[in-house]
């Protein structure tokens, strides 16, 4: 039998002012196994802690039930001030008569009424308590950032300054990004590649950084502090170790026509590339669809110039297995397709562009050097229309745009509206937009300078349609606050696409047992309070993955992901929460419901010999939980068919005993 | 292959060519259309009021019809496709309207079930434009010529499932398998001014006027159509070039447009 | 809100199945109008006046007439509001009442020519008759 005390707590009038503290102390005093009930003003307080502590000691308490605010307040507070009296923490239950209780009801008795049911509640529950100890495991010193964009690579370089070894796996044969492709950055007008290209080198740099470009993780096991994952490096058919980038292959490869995608595919590449000229690792990269020679054998030009001897069409794709205690999601955004709002004739016309092609157009490096030229026939536009919102803050019902606000569009459009101004006068430029929306630092003063000294005209409405006739765009708009339909006829209309997750953040959840939303953005374990951590233990999120953000936003979430990431790997030791799954092995009948709906991948299956009456053995497979990974969701307790499977601390004999508490 | 054939008033009347050639065409390239027996207008345009039930059931007799044959229906006019089709998705997808809808039938439910292809879907998606390219006698060489979409037979996408509403390629694709030169141009899945034209003359001109501009600027000789309406009021906006349905122009194709009453 | 106008409001809603609320005032369906220039109330503006329930001039207009239900509007619209289908409600609203029909058999003698497709007559009927 427990000896249990009961703790009744008025939080000043929160719950004085509705519930009749000492009737509840009163009628708890009655119920089986409790020896001891008091109430207190403050529980929380210091003298209320010591008032549990003396109980505790005093009455020889094996359980106590506090009545007081939600468990997500106090529950740690009155573990902790168990433990310091020598009580296991998880003999503590917390009855919550604030926001379920005093916060809801209006007059004392309905209160007082419901306090007490709660509260024995608690004690029932409590009467089945057994103390529990978390287990421990050891923690790989190492973090893997998946991803090489401004995200991935601010994480890595802030996990790599606190003394830890980081691996970062890009798909792209260099990190860099999206970041990598814009010209200026707002609202500064700081260049993009001055600020980003020296932290690509300090990457290249860092001997606590390996880089794997060109490379996708295939597989991931394990579990916080012990993740074992696969890693594919493809094949480059270049020696990453021998090559010196010195471009003598990229300036004689005969293949002149490859698509540049880097450029948005603007213009064109050679069949073997780097991508741009402060591309990390700077090493060339044959594109196997185009190249002749690894296509039908002829030609060999780019092994015939290649002094360093790099060249190696035998390569094959590689598999590495690492193991790492942490992982970092950076995996970012890419613009929606266009290709269901022809309305803005985006596959009609060479000269509708998206907005990131924009970037491409004015960046020094890009297709024209950054000369503002239009597509079609590189003349120079004399009227530009941006449409702001394509594809954002669409309906559910609407089969072709997101719900969300990309947020990134209203100040990057006013920067390319601000920027043209600046470089060329002569240039009308337009924008139509829905809301602008400019809440960040120096956000809105930037919009307003737009508008104030570049004269960009900002016309509330939309684009309704936009016709390609001769060489003009007839861009036909709402001006909403002159209540009219207006006719413009542009050289060139920017579209601001809504942004969405890349398309290997899906797979890579399901790798990771990492929950997403919706819209294929990871999903936060808390949206305010732990906006960093996946809800899966050792998960971490960095950057766009999470949701749209600019570089600011993302450079904060990214030193944030890393000092979560170095908390991880500072430790030796990780303490579980003890309060996991468990089988009953002599129940359990093998037949896997449980590993089906477990969503962190914790319960595997072993065969196992049991000895039977008779003395004879027999093999029977059992489900085994890894307490490691486990995270007490309790999905598998209410699948398992023969009830073998239960959440220690919440076994389903003290929620039965709970709720027959409240029905009695 | 055998498919229900729903022609419509006009194609009874002042279409009939587009009618006589939707079939003969149908029968070269392998495909029987059985015309439903008796019956009636679809009335032109599909009312979206949800509480409009009996200005629907001509459209539910005919889709039923189909169903009784087992047949999937055919039509060709864009209007009575438009009508016909929203009134079967309405079918399907408003459980309210759909039960009303059925205390007023005879014999047996209807929730939807029959399959409609407009004539352009039965060409690209049953017979192939492979085939009719094979089929062509006379390629209509270095003809120029525009396809006129419309509203109704692209819009709403959601019911009408034909093409990318706003950037279709179905009747240039065929266009193009019948020897000819597609002209794409902005204006030609806009409105021409539909019923209105007999309350305000003027605004219809002014829309099918800003169609044909559109056409001729990008360069094309003719028109073309699936809708009796869009022609007349292509026409009545004093259009310099001709102005023919898909029938018409297949028929030549195919060489059988010889001999008609027309 | 009278009583008066929040029945009609109701009753707009519930012909067109149109949740005007869903509305983001971007004013995509009044810049693809093909009939804006004839219209007095723009699409958007039929959307806003429904949600706040100031119908009646609206039910007074000529632009209830104008529109070509080409669906241009409900295809592009971003938020699925539908407007066309509410211009149709409110029309249907106003020719619904005794003596209000647009087009009489008798108005078409004079309106038709040697050409005229029938489709044009009956659905100018639907859209004009009650």
């Amino acid at each position: 039998m427990q000896r249990i005390g009961v703790f009744v707590c008025w939080c000043g009038t929160n719950i004085a002012g509705t519930v009749d503290v000492v009737a509840v102390a009163e009628a708890l005093r009655n119920e089986p196994g409790v020896v001891f009930s008091d109430n207190y003003q403050y529980m929380c307080s210091q003298a209320g802690q010591d008032l549990i502590k003396n109980a505790i000691k005093e009455h020889k308490l094996t359980g106590i039930v506090v009545c007081s605010c939600s468990p997500r307040m106090h529950e740690a507070t009155f573990r902790k001030t168990a433990a310091a009296a020598g009580l296991n923490p998880y003999m503590v239950e917390i009855a919550n008569i604030r926001e379920q209780c005093s916060w809801v009801h209006k007059d004392i008795p309905t209160g007082t009424e419901k306090a007490i049911i709660l509260g024995k509640a608690a004690v029932a529950k409590v009467n089945l308590n057994t103390p529990l100890t978390p287990g421990e495991s050891p923690v790989t010193k190492r973090a893997l950032v998946i991803g090489g964009g401004i995200a991935g690579i601010q994480t890595a370089l802030d996990i790599a300054d606190a003394g830890f070894e980081v691996d970062i796996v890009e798909k792209k044969p260099t990190i860099g990004g999206k970041m990598a492709q814009l010209d200026k950055t707002f609202p500064t007008l700081d260049c993009a590649a001055c600020i980003l290209t020296p932290k690509m080198v300090d990457v290249a740099q860092n001997e606590k950084i390996r880089i794997f470009s060109y490379s996708e993780v295939t597989e991931v096991s394990g579990f916080v502090g012990n993740f074992d994952v696969k890693i594919k490096k493809k094949a480059r058919y270049v020696k990453e170790e021998l090559c010196t980038g010195c471009g003598a292959c990229t300036e004689k490869c005969p293949m002149k026509k490859v698509p540049n995608d880097f450029n948005l595919n603007m213009d064109t590449k050679r069949a073997i590339y780097i991508p741009f000229a402060q591309a990390v690792p700077k090493v060339a990269t044959i594109d196997p669809d185009y190249c002749n020679m690894l296509k039908n054998g002829k030609c060999g030009v780019c092994s015939k110039v290649c002094t360093a001897g790099a060249i190696d069409y035998t390569q094959k794709d590689e598999i590495i297995e690492e193991k790492y205690g942490a992982i970092v999601v950076a995996t970012g955004f890419n613009p929606i397709s266009m290709d269901k709002f022809d309305e803005f004739a985006y596959n009609q016309s060479k000269d509708v562009i998206t907005s990131l092609e924009f970037e491409r157009l004015t960046n020094a490096a890009g297709p024209t050097a950054g000369k503002l030229l239009r597509p079609s026939d590189h003349k120079h536009p004399e009227k530009i229309v941006f449409v702001q919102c394509v594809g954002s803050r669409c309906d559910a019902c609407n089969e072709k745009g997101k719900e969300y606000c990309s947020k990134i569009c209203c100040m990057y459009t006013a920067k390319h509206a601000m920027l043209t101004r600046d470089k060329y006068p002569d240039t009308e430029v337009y924008v139509f937009y829905i809301d602008v929306r400019t809440p960040g630092k120096n956000f809105d003063e930037f919009y307003r300078r737009a508008v104030e000294e570049y004269g960009v005209h900002y016309i509330k409405g939309m684009v309704g349609k936009v016709v390609p006739e001769g060489d003009k765009l007839i861009v036909q708009a709402s001006d909403l606050i002159a209540n009219k339909q207006i006719k413009i006829d542009a050289d060139l209309v920017v579209l601001a696409a809504a942004i969405e997750p890349d398309k290997s953040a899906r797979p890579l959840a399901t790798m990771l047992t990492a929950s997403m939303d919706t819209n294929d953005f990871f999903t936060e374990a808390h949206p305010k309070l732990r906006p960093v951590e996946s809800p899966t233990a050792g998960v971490f999120l960095s950057g766009a993955c999470q949701g749209p953000k600019d570089i600011p936003e993302t450079v904060s979430q990214a030193g944030a992901a890393a000092s979560k990431v170095i908390g991880l790997l500072a430790k030796d030791k990780l303490t579980g929460n003890p309060c996991v799954a468990q089988s009953n092995e002599m129940m359990c009948n093998g037949c896997s419901s449980c590993e089906r709906v477990c969503p962190y991948g914790a319960i595997t299956y072993e065969d196992k010999e049991f000895r039977m009456p008779d003395r004879s053995t027999l093999m029977r497979r059992i489900a085994v939980v890894n307490p490691a990974v486990c995270q007490g969701c309790g999905c598998c307790t209410v699948v398992c068919p023969s009830g073998a499977m239960d959440l220690k601390g919440f076994a389903s004999e003290q929620i039965i005993a709970e709720v027959d508490a409240i029905c009695k | 292959m055998k498919f229900s054939y729903f022609p419509g008033c006009t194609l009874k009347n002042k279409a009939k060519i587009l009618d006589v050639y939707a079939r003969k065409c149908a029968e070269k390239l392998g495909v029987t259309l059985e015309e439903t027996e008796n019956w009636q207008c679809c009335g032109g345009v599909f009312t979206t009021a949800k509480d409009e039930v009996a200005t629907k059931l001509s459209s539910v007799r005919i889709l039923k019809d189909a169903l009784k044959k087992e047949q999937d229906l055919v039509t060709v006019c864009s209007a009575c496709h438009n009508v016909v089709k929203q009134t079967n998705y309405a079918m399907q997808n408003d459980k309210e309207f759909a039960s009303k809808v059925n205390r007023y039938m005879s014999e047996g439910e209807y929730n939807g079930e029959t399959r409609i292809y407009h004539y352009l879907e039965l060409l690209r998606d049953i017979i192939g434009y492979e085939k009719i390219k094979e089929c062509v006698v006379n390629p209509l060489k270095d003809k120029k010529i525009a396809a006129y979409y419309g509203c109704l037979l692209l819009r709403p996408n959601s019911v009408m499932r034909m093409d990318d509403p706003e950037n279709p390629s179905i009747i240039e694709n065929l266009i193009s398998a019948l020897g000819a030169t597609p002209v794409v141009y902005g204006y030609r899945n806009e409105c021409c001014g539909g019923y209105v034209r007999l309350d305000d003359a003027t605004l219809a001109e002014k829309k099918s006027a800003n169609v044909i501009n559109s056409a001729k600027k990008a360069g094309a000789e003719v028109i073309v159509t699936a809708c009796p309406l869009c022609k007349y009021n292509l026409e009545k906006a004093d259009c310099d070039i001709p102005v023919v349905y898909l029938t018409e122009l297949l028929a030549e194709a195919l060489g059988v447009k010889e001999d008609t009453n027309e | 809100m009278s009583n008066s106008k929040k029945y009609l409001q109701e009753e707009i809603i519930r012909i067109s199945g149109v949740n005007p609320k869903k509305c983001m005032r971007c004013g995509k369906c009044t810049a693809t109008c093909p009939s804006f220039d004839e219209m007095e109330y723009h699409p958007h503006q039929f959307v806003y006046m429904v949600e706040s329930g100031d119908i009646e001039p609206l039910l007074e207009s000529e632009s209830l007439y104008k529109c070509l239900t080409c669906f241009a509007c409900v295809e592009r619209c971003p938020r699925s509001v539908e407007p066309a289908k509410l211009v149709e409600a409110v029309r249907l609203a106003a020719i619904r009442k005794q003596g209000n029909n647009r087009l009489t058999a008798n108005d078409i003698p004079e309106l038709v020519d040697d050409d005229t497709p029938q489709q044009l007559i009956v659905s100018a009927f639907r859209k004009y008759t009650k």
